[in-house]
């Protein structure tokens, strides 16, 4: 376990933290600016996961032999 | 110990998706496949130690290496399929799933031709010549 497991909690602390802000945005009567929050926050775990997802399937061409 | 630190990371994943989960469903999901990559990832530096084992062996025996690249690939596959197939299973997206390891089966049997084929000229060598 070398890796970093704290990416963990930093997605599961993105998640909370960009629900909070949605509903007090929400609260604020400003829909359209939650929505964008929501993406925004979306899209930087995504490029977490991707990164992983990346390292999964790099590891598994040089482990298992595919050119 | 690694099997302990493995199970807490799950249990510890679990409990966070689940509180994640009343708020934000997409992020509960991203959680869930990062926490699946992790495990995974982990689990293959263990693999690679084995199929050094088996590389080694395969060259003593003399067995063409051919077949040895051939089978990992086919596990690769099956590993790569396994993971995909039930990440988009927990997304709830049944059908999709079912597609990728269908897919998975077509892939395998594709590059398991060629060894039917050198069993089939195999055993077409043995029978005897006239019948």
């Amino acid at each position: 376990m070398n890796m970093d497991v704290s990416a963990i909690f930093q997605i599961a602390g993105i998640g909370i933290i960009i629900g909070m802000i949605h509903t007090v945005l929400k609260q604020m009567g400003k829909e359209d600016m939650a929505q964008w929050v929501t993406l925004i926050g979306f899209v930087v775990v995504l490029f977490m996961v991707i990164r992983l997802l990346n390292d999964l399937f790099q590891e598994i061409k040089t482990i298992f032999l595919f050119q | 110990m690694e099997i302990i630190q493995i199970v807490g990371l799950g249990l510890i994943a679990t409990i966070l998706i689940i509180v994640v989960r009343e708020q934000k469903p997409l992020f509960a999901f991203l959680l869930a496949a990062f926490t699946g990559l992790f495990i995974f990832i982990f689990l293959i530096g263990k693999i690679d130690s084995v199929i050094k084992v088996l590389e080694d062996l395969a060259n003593r025996s003399g067995i063409p290496s051919i077949y040895l690249k051939t089978i990992l690939k086919i596990i690769g596959i099956a590993y790569i399929v396994e993971f995909g197939a039930q990440i988009v299973r927990d997304a709830g997206q049944e059908s999709i799933a079912s597609r990728i390891e269908f897919a998975g089966k077509v892939l395998i049997l594709v590059m398991a031709v060629p060894i039917i084929s050198v069993i089939v000229e195999t055993v077409i060598g043995l029978l005897p010549a006239g019948s």
